[in-house]
């Protein structure tokens, strides 16, 4: 079977790149790129030796190639001191890297039809999801959208692995003028969509996923939730999410996700303790106390 | 370098810390569990909880700000799930416990006890007693935490070591270790996280959500330090596991030397999942630079007096001094 578990490696930076408003740096690190599957994350370790910022951070990986025996690039945009920080690495400077971390996207069997909007620079995970995707003969249409567009990630390789790739930005710089909702719903339509893909902000993540259900398709979200460790241990990064047995959890994202089924999370309560989650104040011990039977 | 909290026999001093490890299990995906002196597993509850709001964090210089609020499935299926994975990984399972009140405290004990291979159990007070006006925390109270650690004590099976876990937020934290001492206690962790907070000057409002949260990371080591110290200076015979902002091997050997026979690592797993091994090592490599060979030759060595220098070593044996009186 294959080894998921992931690895904490020390590598040097290979490239740094400025694309737009955001940074790309790869980074050897052979066992994160060969267990890497898309959808997964990896953490950085930030501020070198003795640093005085103490949680990792989680970025999205753009690609992971062969070369030099494994390297991983991600994406991110440098905002706060420890991104400031990993910006202003240079080749050779050794990273503190820890991945592949989360669930991956679910691929489909079948080569279906799917659609992938992304929201900044959360679409750079979705190429790595649409070149496998691809290879599985599904069609892939791409809606990517920004602020501006500096901040539409990725708009070249869109173009070329995609079917189609629609651009929206905030003051129609680039594209549509609009949100990448207001185009989603004519591209489902158009490509006879059999899927949606998603990453990126929570309010486009529940907006995409009501779009979604309308038509009848499953979306698989990933969230960018703030998050201390990455790994799982410190419960830091949840959000109320309904499980197969209709209870809902507090999920972690870095393990039980990022990626979700879209209708199970529970987006108008993202940022409480939803009153029916399991412990919630309250909560009362019913006959599925441990939380394993089924019904609400 | 063996190390011996109570009854508790370790083969190595450095443990993880409550809330900064889960159970285990994912931890074990970068290293091995049982080559750590001991998991201490998040705060059990005896009823799932689901926590606090998010967010729950906040970064700070040197430090972390967290309010998770104690979110966990539940002692069931603690004991159900997590439990006999980590007893079967090898790991020694220290089980960090919280409640509401006494009752539920011994409840978990009595719990706790019934199943095989818990090695010790970790009092977490720093939790709202529930009966007290403005539910203050249980730790910040003499009284209070010793009333826990007696009906932890007298619940828990005789053979299971009863870890009192205090808060540097006290005015006198010598005489809450005094208190608990008196009530039973094995011995004490120091420190759980002071409280703190940030307010967050784009949004306005403070983080973590709601208020306060506590704080961690080598921002609080000087007062772990200061806190094992003074405890060990009062009560030089009880076991202390010190905790507090440890990320290298040095960190560690500063808490021992304060008077710690263990210690724990919370935040800096964040960062570095596998820091518990490396600073194990690396706290072999200090002592071993400084010629001690056992590590309970170096806890509370700071205490010696001053003008002392060097490691003070037992003598082979004591001879007999005949002097010379016609020279
Ligand atoms: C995210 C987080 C969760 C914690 N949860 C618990 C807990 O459940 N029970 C407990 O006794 N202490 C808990 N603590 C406190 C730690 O065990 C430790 O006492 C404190 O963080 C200081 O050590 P450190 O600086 O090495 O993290 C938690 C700390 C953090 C950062
Ligand atoms: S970030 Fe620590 S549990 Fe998810």
């Amino acid at each position: 079977m294959r080894d998921v578990r992931p690895v904490q490696t020390r590598g040097p930076v290979l490239t740094v790149r400025r694309v737009d408003s955001y940074h790309a740096l790869s980074v050897v690190a052979p066992g994160i790129a060969e267990r890497f599957r898309p959808g997964q994350f990896v953490t950085v370790a930030v501020g070198g030796e003795r640093s005085s910022m103490v949680t990792a951070r989680p970025l999205h990986v753009h690609d992971v190639k062969s070369d030099y025996g494994g390297t991983v690039e991600f994406v991110f945009e440098a905002t706060g001191p420890g991104l400031t920080w990993l910006a202003e690495r240079r080749p050779r400077d050794l990273l503190d890297v820890v991945g592949p971390l989360g669930r991956p996207f679910p691929l489909p069997r079948d080569a279906v039809n799917c659609v992938l909007v992304g929201g900044g620079y959360g679409s750079a995970p979705l190429f790595s999801l649409a070149h496998t995707l691809r290879r599985r003969g599904c069609r892939v249409d791409f809606v990517l959208g920004a602020a501006d567009a500096g901040r539409v990630f990725g708009t070249l390789t869109a173009r070329r692995v995609a079917e189609t790739a629609t651009f929206t930005t905030g003051d129609g710089s680039l594209g549509v003028r609009g949100r990448v909702t207001d185009v989603l719903p004519q591209v489902i339509v158009d490509s006879r969509a059999d899927v949606l893909y998603a990453c990126g902000p929570m309010p486009m993540l529940r907006d995409c996923t009501a779009i979604a259900m309308k038509y009848e398709i499953p979306a698989q979200v990933a969230v960018e939730e703030s998050m201390a460790c990455g790994t799982g241990v410190c419960m830091t990064c949840v959000l109320p999410v309904i499980g197969d047995d209709g209870v809902t959890r507090m999920a972690r994202a870095c393990t039980d996700g990022p990626v979700f089924r879209g209708e199970r999370i529970r987006f108008d309560d993202v940022g409480t303790i939803p009153y029916d989650a399991l412990g919630a104040p309250g909560w009362k011990p019913g006959p599925d106390a441990a939380g394993t039977a089924r019904g609400a | 370098m063996s190390t011996a909290i109570g009854r508790l026999e370790l083969p190595n001093p450095i443990m993880t810390a409550s809330g900064c490890a889960a159970s285990g299990r994912e931890l074990a995906r970068f290293f091995d569990v049982s080559k750590a002196g001991a998991i201490v597993t998040k705060s059990v509850l005896l009823r799932p909880h689901a926590g606090r709001p998010t967010p729950r964090m906040a970064e700070t210089p040197s430090g972390l700000l967290n309010a998770i609020g104690l979110q966990g499935p539940g002692v069931d299926v603690f004991l159900q799930r997590d439990l006999p994975w980590l007893l079967s990984r090898g790991a020694r399972a220290v089980v960090s416990i919280a409640g509401g009140g006494d009752e539920e405290y011994a409840e978990l004990a009595i719990r706790l006890s019934e199943a095989p291979g818990v090695g010790a159990i970790e009092i977490n007070l720093s939790v709202p007693n529930v009966a007290s006006r403005g539910g203050r925390d249980f730790a910040c109270d003499a009284r209070a935490a010793a009333a826990v650690v007696n009906a932890v004590r007298s619940r828990a099976r005789y053979d299971v070591p009863v870890l009192a876990k205090l808060s540097p937020d006290v005015t006198d934290i010598v005489a809450v270790a005094h208190a608990c001492a008196d009530a039973g206690a094995d011995g004490l962790t120091m420190i759980n996280t002071p409280r703190g907070m940030a307010i967050d000057t784009t949004t306005l409002r403070p983080v973590p959500a709601g208020g306060p949260g506590g704080l961690s990371g080598p921002a609080v080591r000087p007062i772990a330090v200061d806190c094992v110290f003074r405890v060990h200076e009062a009560l030089p015979e009880l076991p202390i596991v010190g905790v507090g902002g440890v990320t290298s091997g040095l960190d560690a050997l500063e808490l021992v030397l304060a008077g710690a026979r263990a210690v724990q690592v919370g935040t800096a797993i964040f960062a570095d999942p596998s820091a518990p091994l490396r600073i194990l090592r690396e706290l072999e490599e200090a002592l071993d630079g400084h010629g001690i060979d056992r590590l309970s030759d170096a806890v509370g060595l700071a205490h010696r007096p001053p003008g002392t220098v060097g490691v003070m070593r037992l003598g082979e044996s004591r001879r007999r001094v005949d002097f010379d009186d016609r020279h």
